[in-house]
């Protein structure tokens, strides 16, 4: 259907997350017949959340495999098929299961190129929803971008709009490290504006490198996955009181781009993070650590202030969920508490 | 009716109308197969794999240069030499049969014991000296710890410490290689112990469902460092388990390398040709110590002259891995009376004596010139630098990463100033 849309006026049209990383894993497979995709539910059953829709009625068990139910098994299987010749592209229902396999994607794949002297090489993929969801709780609704962030041997990328998803499965995949790609069941039916170039089947987008979302002169927000929308949300409303934010979307956890937040944080002299996970030994901890051992601390006019998710496991109850997890109006309060405004 | 048959999805089998439970029939279980006796004499002809002499001799000769470095490596971890080694004492039969009876570019994944396979296909003692000393020879640039041995050309995994975690990955690389190349197998080898893991288990399964043409082979030795099989598992063994995931399995004399020969060379050929897994148990039995250095305040050291005085004249009795003392969970009787009784070694020099295919003469030479070549190996890798530093920032990644070539200039910089306060002379440039 995107041909004939495209046929009819070549311009950007609006794609939900889900179809871009269905797009992404579509092209994929078809590039290069090493990639393959391995899960629980991946195939007959379209994806637990769809993202995989279609894909083993066009290509078949061989691409796409049902697994039995065991995170550290199938992980395990797609590390040893990586170190051998294949891409596997290994999903986890959520990161929450991938604490079953986690021996696999960190002792194995994130270690093994330097374990063995750079002689086997691990190009494998572990992706799936990250981070809150709705109404799941404690036990599926965790963060993992400061778990696997901490890793060297790892890539960790976190999308936000459906070109980051796109973009950066593709990349992902052409990536011959493993990477752990955080998406979020939130954003899976958000429909984004994508770009004619966004739509080309060579669209990649490079891991390591932030995007700003909007320019602004007051104040640096940076966030990656959901809040990005967030700060943006945000920064409409500050932009009526007078106050320009300028968005981060940092895309890459690890290797994270902090020249382009320092460049910013010069700019604006005040910085704000926002994340979903935790605030201890979380992503805006180590920004804020880079930011002051870099040469962006000489401009920094106040304090950095991160806005986390509350330090506590996820709760049930929908009023109590909606506090834990950062809001537009944290953000606004947490940049007038830097501005001091 | 008569004619009635289950049509549960799950399983296919007949109704039974009588109230009985299947036992897991741990004395009368899987029986080892076996082909020679201890003294060397082949039961059966037909089983008698017919190898050429200079085959068996090199199988023999590959297992008693295995034990002549295992005793040196030992030592020089003892005397504080190197900081960890472990030795395969009992176990060369499991190494040598089954190495033998692989293709040479067969994919192997081992644990960490299986030091003989990478030893039947060639890899030279200045490698192994190497890896343990982490000089700048070692191919795995210093990076593990002893006996982590990997080499890609001779189709052997780097090992990895964790255990049961290349179970699935030698699973995958057999899916992968199944879609690659027709003819090529997978061996996956782990102790009794490690099949405990839940890695094992997800293993066995999807070799099955994913249709791999993969063998595993499980050293069952009788002991995970202290723990005995009987409070291991409480089933017959691991060869038992495997109906239960759907692999054919056998039970082996692991102290027979033409039982675990011929094993062997049937799962694998029967592996490639129908693309379905196998499962050997090869029995065995563990003469040392698991690893070493030993817990600390445990007993006294073993000593290869004290007590080695078992037939085969090579294995020593003795602690085994250097982190372990095994006189603190069994009797000296027992482990003397394996040394003694059934040894693979002894049992291999029993079958080529009876052919005339070596006598005491040969003995005495071969014994010298494999004691002479280890030394000459081991006193290299003792000369030998360390890797230079700069290979600490290397491999992390495939490419370098900006970061870390920073700190990599970081450091040569720091070490053009100030390098006469480092120990430099001991790495090399």
């Amino acid at each position: 259907q995107r041909r004939g849309l495209r046929l009819s006026a070549p311009a950007a049209i609006q794609v939900t997350v889900r179809d871009a990383l269905n797009q992404a894993l579509d092209e994929e497979l078809e590039r290069d017949e090493r990639v393959f995709l391995l899960g629980e539910e991946v195939a007959q059953y379209d994806g637990a959340y769809k993202i995989s829709r279609g894909l083993w009625k066009k290509y078949g068990d061989k691409r796409v495999i049902d697994t039995p139910i065991s995170e550290m098994g199938f992980a395990g299987i797609a590390v040893g098929a990586a170190m051998v010749w294949l891409r596997p592209v290994c999903e986890f229902m959520t990161f929450n299961f991938s604490m079953q396999a986690i021996d696999q994607v960190i002792n194995s794949a994130a270690k093994t190129c330097y374990m063995s002297a750079g002689s086997i090489a691990v190009p494998i993929v572990f992706r799936g929803p990250n981070g809150a969801s709705a109404g799941v709780a404690a036990q599926h609704s965790q963060c993992f971008a400061a778990w696997y962030g901490h890793c060297p041997g790892l890539k960790v990328v976190s999308p936000w709009s459906a070109e980051d998803a796109k973009g950066l499965l593709k990349a992902s995949i052409r990536d011959d490290n493993p990477v752990v790609m955080l998406e979020s069941e939130l954003l899976y039916g958000v429909p984004f504006e994508m770009s004619e170039q966004a739509q080309s089947k060579e669209f990649v987008i490079p891991i390591g490198k932030a995007k700003i979302e909007r320019q602004g002169t007051h104040v640096t927000l940076v966030a990656h996955s959901r809040p990005v929308g967030h700060c943006i949300e945000a920064a409409a409303v500050l932009s009526k009181e007078g106050v320009e934010c300028e968005v981060i979307n940092l895309r890459t956890i690890r290797p994270m781009d902090i020249e382009t937040v320092e460049a910013s944080v010069v700019k604006t002299n005040h910085l704000v993070t926002v994340e979903g996970g935790w605030p201890q030994f979380g992503v805006g901890a180590e920004i804020c650590a880079r930011i002051m051992e870099g040469p962006a601390f000489n401009y920094l006019d106040a304090p950095a202030v991160r806005v986390t998710g509350a330090d506590v496991p996820m709760p049930y109850a929908k009023i109590l969920e909606d506090n834990c997890i950062p809001q537009v109006k944290d953000i606004v309060f947490a940049v007038k508490k830097a501005l001091n405004i | 009716s008569p004619e009635e048959r289950p049509q549960f999805p799950g399983a296919s089998a007949e109704f039974a109308e009588r109230l009985e439970f299947i036992q897991p029939n741990v004395l009368a279980g899987i029986p080892v197969y076996r082909v020679m006796d201890r003294q060397g004499h082949v039961l059966r002809p037909s089983e008698d794999p017919q190898l050429p002499k200079e085959q068996v001799l090199k199988l023999y000769k590959t297992m008693t240069l295995l034990n002549t470095m295992d005793r040196i490596l030992y030592e020089s971890q003892r005397q504080g030499r190197i900081s960890f080694y472990m030795t395969n004492y009992g176990e060369e039969g499991t190494h040598v049969g089954s190495a033998a009876a692989l293709d040479a570019s067969d994919l192997v994944f081992g644990q960490y014991r299986e030091a003989g396979v990478l030893l039947y296909r060639g890899y030279p003692l200045e490698l192994f000296m190497a890896q343990c000393y982490g000089n700048a020879s070692d191919p795995g640039k210093g990076r593990q710890m002893p006996v982590h041995y990997g080499c890609p050309e001779r189709h052997f995994v780097t090992i990895s410490s964790p255990l049961a975690t290349q179970i699935p990955q030698a699973v995958g690389a057999a899916y992968a290689i199944k879609r690659a190349d027709a003819s090529r197998a997978v061996v996956c080898y782990f102790g009794e112990g490690a099949a405990s893991e839940g890695d094992a288990h997800a293993g066995f399964n999807f070799a099955a469902t994913l249709e791999c043409p993969i063998v595993f082979f499980c050293r069952n030795n009788g002991y995970a460092i202290s723990t005995p099989t009987s409070e291991q598992y409480r089933g017959d063994g691991i060869a038992a388990r495997g109906p239960g995931y759907g692999l054919l399995s056998i039970r082996v004399d692991g102290n027979d390398v033409f039982a675990v020969y011929n094993a062997t060379r049937e799962a694998r050929r029967r592996a490639v040709a129908e693309n379905q897994p196998f499962l050997i148990e090869a029995m065995t039995y563990r003469c040392g110590p698991r690893a070493l250095p030993r817990a600390r305040g445990s007993g006294t050291p073993g000593s290869p002259k004290k007590t080695s005085r078992c037939p085969s004249g090579f294995c020593s009795i003795g602690h085994h891995s250097t982190s372990d003392d095994s006189s603190a969970y069994r009797s000296v009787d027992e482990v003397s009376y394996w040394d003694k009784q059934d040894h693979p070694i002894s049992r291999l020099r029993h079958y080529m004596a009876n052919r005339g295919w070596w006598d005491e003469q040969e003995e005495k030479a071969w014994r010298k010139s494999s004691r002479k070549m280890v030394l000459e190996a081991f006193e290299q890798a003792e000369r030998e630098p360390k890797p230079p530093p700069r290979l600490l920032f290397s491999d992390v990644y495939l490419e370098m990463p900006p970061r870390l070539r920073r700190q990599r200039a970081e450091l040569e910089r720091h070490l053009e100033t100030y390098g006469e306060h480092y120990p430099l002379q001991q790495f090399q440039k």
